[in-house]
């Protein structure tokens, strides 16, 4: 895998960098540099808390190459407390325990790994919320 | 719309250890072009999703136009994910109509089992978005099961309610000899099969399968004195939405499925009423459930309920997947969409076999790509 398609990416999968729409407000993750909601232009950059809870989720056991010796394991849709949804694994939880509405919170962990000698790809998953509301 | 269909060909859906991708689009051009008696093509659509990761071949609108022994014929491939074979067609009815083509042939084609393990979720997890689905693991069989257990949770359904359609898919490929699956399942066996991603399993997904499947269109006044039965291209739309499912504004409404029904509607002059046979892109239960709610069969959140109360069978209210389905004829992804088509031309010409839904006169085909990102409607009717 080329290296910079994964580097580009890192302010997303390192620190849940989204964007914020100036006309109409809306949080935006993925970014898309257009608004979801009403087309205006968003570049303005917006860092997500990474709080959120899950909307839905999967439990893959025919898992894709490249995520082989990870399964199986948990794909959820997170909604996140600004609004969005976002896709992404969940980790250190018991499969059973999971259910719709799971307060979940962001953290980064291993992607995948490509082979022996290949890079390693980190990013974010969300486990069962264990920060404290103050 | 004076577009009409001419000839119409398919290979079985299956493990074709001795066919090529070549050769498969070979013997369906070769039948549709039988079924017509008429061979000379201006121009080749190719549906295809996945020649390029699967048989490290891509530019199939030169191979098919130099194998078919069409060399020169203006040729190029369509790509949709598993909307391809619907959306060539749809390219070729725009050239058609426009009269810038006057003979159009439109290949579905697919070679899927060269390849098998991790190769094939990952060939298919393209269809999604690459950095934010795939990139986390995600895979189409994942995409549909967190549609569905959203589902399940808001309507509160159990995996035991989405029997129905695939029970129904298999009692009808029972009756298609191009069917892959030509087996009884009991709905006990359905809500006892492998999880593939919870709630999605083998029983409630489409197998994948090597087939092309091919139709020759013209103009309609030109159809009427080639051949006894042309039928007719009524409507013919294609739309999209968002491609992940996580940028949706509603998680469980199918925006590209209503939206290109509703213009296949106004093009046809008919409503969902009017609809005597549904080929429904039954990749998946959930994908089936919600295609009948956007298409206007039944009210958001009780589209499993026609599978349920039999709706969906031959002579029910509104029979789908009639010749097995994806998920029971097998999903050839970039060809699936040319089945459907073959599928209800053979519906609306009175020819289905003992597939036939008696009395079929219009008939509608909907593909999708991916989680519904593409979604493609045509609907058909005998010419009278
Ligand atoms: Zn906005």
């Amino acid at each position: 895998m080329e290296v910079s398609r994964h580097w580009r990416l890192n302010q997303q999968r390192y620190a849940l960098v989204g964007e914020v729409c100036p006309n109409c407000g809306v949080k935006l993750f993925p970014p898309r540099d257009v608004c979801l909601e009403c087309e205006a232009p968003a570049k303005e950059l917006y860092t997500f808390t990474g709080l959120g809870e899950v909307y839905s989720y999967t439990t893959i056991y025919d898992p894709p190459a490249g995520f082989e010796h990870n399964a199986p394991y948990m794909v959820a849709l997170v909604k996140l407390e600004e609004g969005p949804l976002v896709t992404a694994q969940l980790t250190d939880v018991d499969f059973n325990d999971v259910q719709i509405g799971m307060p979940v919170e962001m953290v980064t962990r291993k992607l995948r790994a490509d082979g022996e000698q290949g890079m390693i790809i980190y990013g974010y998953k969300f486990r069962p919320a264990v920060t404290a509301v103050i | 719309m004076n577009v009409s269909i001419i000839g119409l060909g398919q290979t079985d859906v299956r493990e074709h250890w001795d066919a090529s991708l070549r050769h498969l689009a070979w013997y369906a051009i070769e039948a549709a072009m039988d079924d017509a008696h008429y061979n000379q093509i201006d121009a080749i659509y190719v549906g295809n999703m996945l020649a390029g990761q699967l048989s490290n071949q891509n530019h199939l609108g030169a191979l098919v136009a130099d194998f078919a022994g069409l060399r020169g014929a203006e040729a190029l491939t369509v790509e949709a994910a598993d909307a391809s074979g619907g959306a060539a067609l749809r390219q070729a009815v725009l050239a058609v109509q426009s009269g810038m083509v006057e003979t159009a042939l439109v290949v579905g084609v697919e070679k899927m089992t060269d390849e098998s393990g991790s190769v094939i979720p990952a060939a298919l997890a393209t269809a999604l978005d690459a950095d934010y689905e795939a990139a986390h693991g995600q895979t189409l069989s994942g995409a549909a099961a967190l549609l569905m257990r959203r589902y399940m949770h808001e309507n509160g359904l159990s995996l035991s309610d989405f029997a129905g359609f695939s029970v129904n898919a298999h009692a009808n490929a029972m009756a298609n000899p191009r069917a892959m699956f030509r087996n009884k399942l009991r709905p006990e066996a359905f809500a006892a099969a492998p999880m593939t991603a919870e709630p999605v399993s083998l029983f409630d997904e489409a197998p994948v399968g090597d087939g092309a499947a091919a139709v020759i269109i013209t103009a309609s006044d030109r159809a009427a004195d080639m051949v006894a039965r042309p039928v007719r291209i009524a409507a013919s739309a294609l739309t999209t939405d968002t491609l992940s499912l996580h940028d949706r504004r509603e998680l469980l409404w199918l925006n590209a499925a209503e939206s290109s029904a509703r213009r296949a509607y106004e093009q046809a002059g008919v409503s969902p009423a009017d609809i005597d046979v549904f080929e429904l892109h039954d990749s998946f239960t959930i994908l089936a459930a919600l295609a009948l709610e956007a298409c206007g069969f039944a009210e958001r959140g009780q589209g499993w309920q026609l599978a349920r109360d039999g709706e969906i069978g031959r002579g029910g209210r509104i029979p789908v997947s009639t010749f097995g389905g994806l998920k029971a004829r097998g999903n050839p992804s970039g060809a699936t969409g040319l089945y459907q088509i073959v599928e209800v031309a053979q519906q609306v010409r009175g020819m289905a076999g003992d597939c036939q839904v008696a009395g079929a006169r219009i008939g509608m085909a909907q593909n999708l790509g991916g989680m519904g990102a593409t979604a493609v409607t045509h609907i058909l009717r005998s010419d009278e």
